[in-house]
């Protein structure tokens, strides 16, 4: 399978998406430059995480104008699978291809260590090889990530199950205290209705081996392949 | 003489604030327990060619604000036009 990842002024986790695809998944991948506009006829294009910008204005809201990112929407638009990571997750709120927003964390706090969530969709290509209700043991490290949606906003998002994984404790429960940023109804990412977007502050880049920690974000990137495979 | 546009974005009322809650706090422990709210803001400068009508400044502020300065799920924004 075909992966591209993006790579902007102040990504950072481009090399560790870069190293998860290749070297744990063993597939192809071909890094992008934000001038770029050729995506390279990926199966599914990563917005990595990082500072792109410096984080400027708001988080992703310049990196959204990159000529880059036209040609990932047009994509995405056409069903390509399109997975965006904390940095990459908040660039594609503001580009408007997932809904809501990321805003800073209820405690101010850059706040980087491993958290729970809970998949709480398993028809997507992002999720697939999951099981409902799967607790996944992946590091967070962000400080916006507070995820805020209006009212009319999370109806929808309930309605059309676009919650994709939820923050919670080691046991799956949904609890304030397992809530690590504020974000509304512990949301952690969520889907576009065409099920094809997908964003989330967690790093599945950075568990996809033992040594780093946790091995859980691979379920990940196996349904991506999944998908590509038909199988889901 | 150019057209000075400053622009007022601030966070929608059902939108919580971190941190203007903490600088709140912080005034407070200073003493100042009377006030009830803080809320933060950006506050953006734009200078504008003077051969442009107002109310082409008026429109291209308003693109500006709307593409890129505000995030309408959170914000909203609003601006004055001086020429200087």
């Amino acid at each position: 399978m075909r992966f591209s990842v993006t790579v902007f002024p102040g990504s950072n986790c481009d090399h560790d998406c870069e190293y998860v695809i290749r070297d744990v998944m063993g597939q192809k991948v071909e890094m992008v430059w934000h001038k770029e506009t050729d995506l390279r006829n990926p199966d599914c294009v990563v917005v990595p995480g990082g500072f792109s910008y410096g984080d400027y204005l708001r988080t992703g809201a310049i990196a959204r104008f990159s000529p880059v990112m036209k040609s990932v929407a047009d994509f995405a638009a056409k069903g390509g699978l399109v997975v965006g990571i904390c940095n990459g997750f908040q660039i594609l709120c503001e580009a408007g291809m997932l809904p809501g927003v990321l805003i800073r964390n209820k405690s101010l706090q850059f706040i980087c260590k491993n958290v729970y969530i809970k998949v709480e969709q398993t028809d997507t290509p992002f999720t697939n090889a999951c099981k409902p209700g799967q607790v996944l043991k992946i590091p967070i490290a962000h400080g916006e990530g507070n995820y805020f949606i209006d009212a009319e906003g999370l109806k929808k998002l309930k309605d059309n199950r676009q919650i994709v994984v939820r923050y919670c404790d080691p046991e799956g429960q949904v609890t304030p205290e397992s809530n690590p940023n504020g974000s509304l109804d512990a949301i952690a990412g969520v889907c576009n209705e065409k099920r094809n977007v997908f964003g989330l502050m967690p790093h599945p880049d950075r568990s996809g081996e033992d040594v780093l920690g946790s091995h859980d974000g691979q379920v990940i990137w196996k349904s991506i392949l999944a998908a590509k495979a038909g199988v889901a | 003489m150019g057209w000075h546009v400053s622009v007022y974005v601030t966070l929608k009322p059902s939108v919580q604030d971190p941190q203007g809650a903490t600088v709140q706090r912080a005034l407070n422990q200073m003493g100042y327990q009377a006030v009830q709210g803080v809320r933060m803001g950006k506050f953006t400068e734009l200078e504008f060619d003077g051969k442009l009508s107002e109310a082409d400044v008026k429109k291209q502020a308003d693109e500006i604000c709307d593409k890129l300065l505000a995030n309408p799920n959170i914000e909203s924004y609003r601006f004055t036009v001086e020429k200087k």
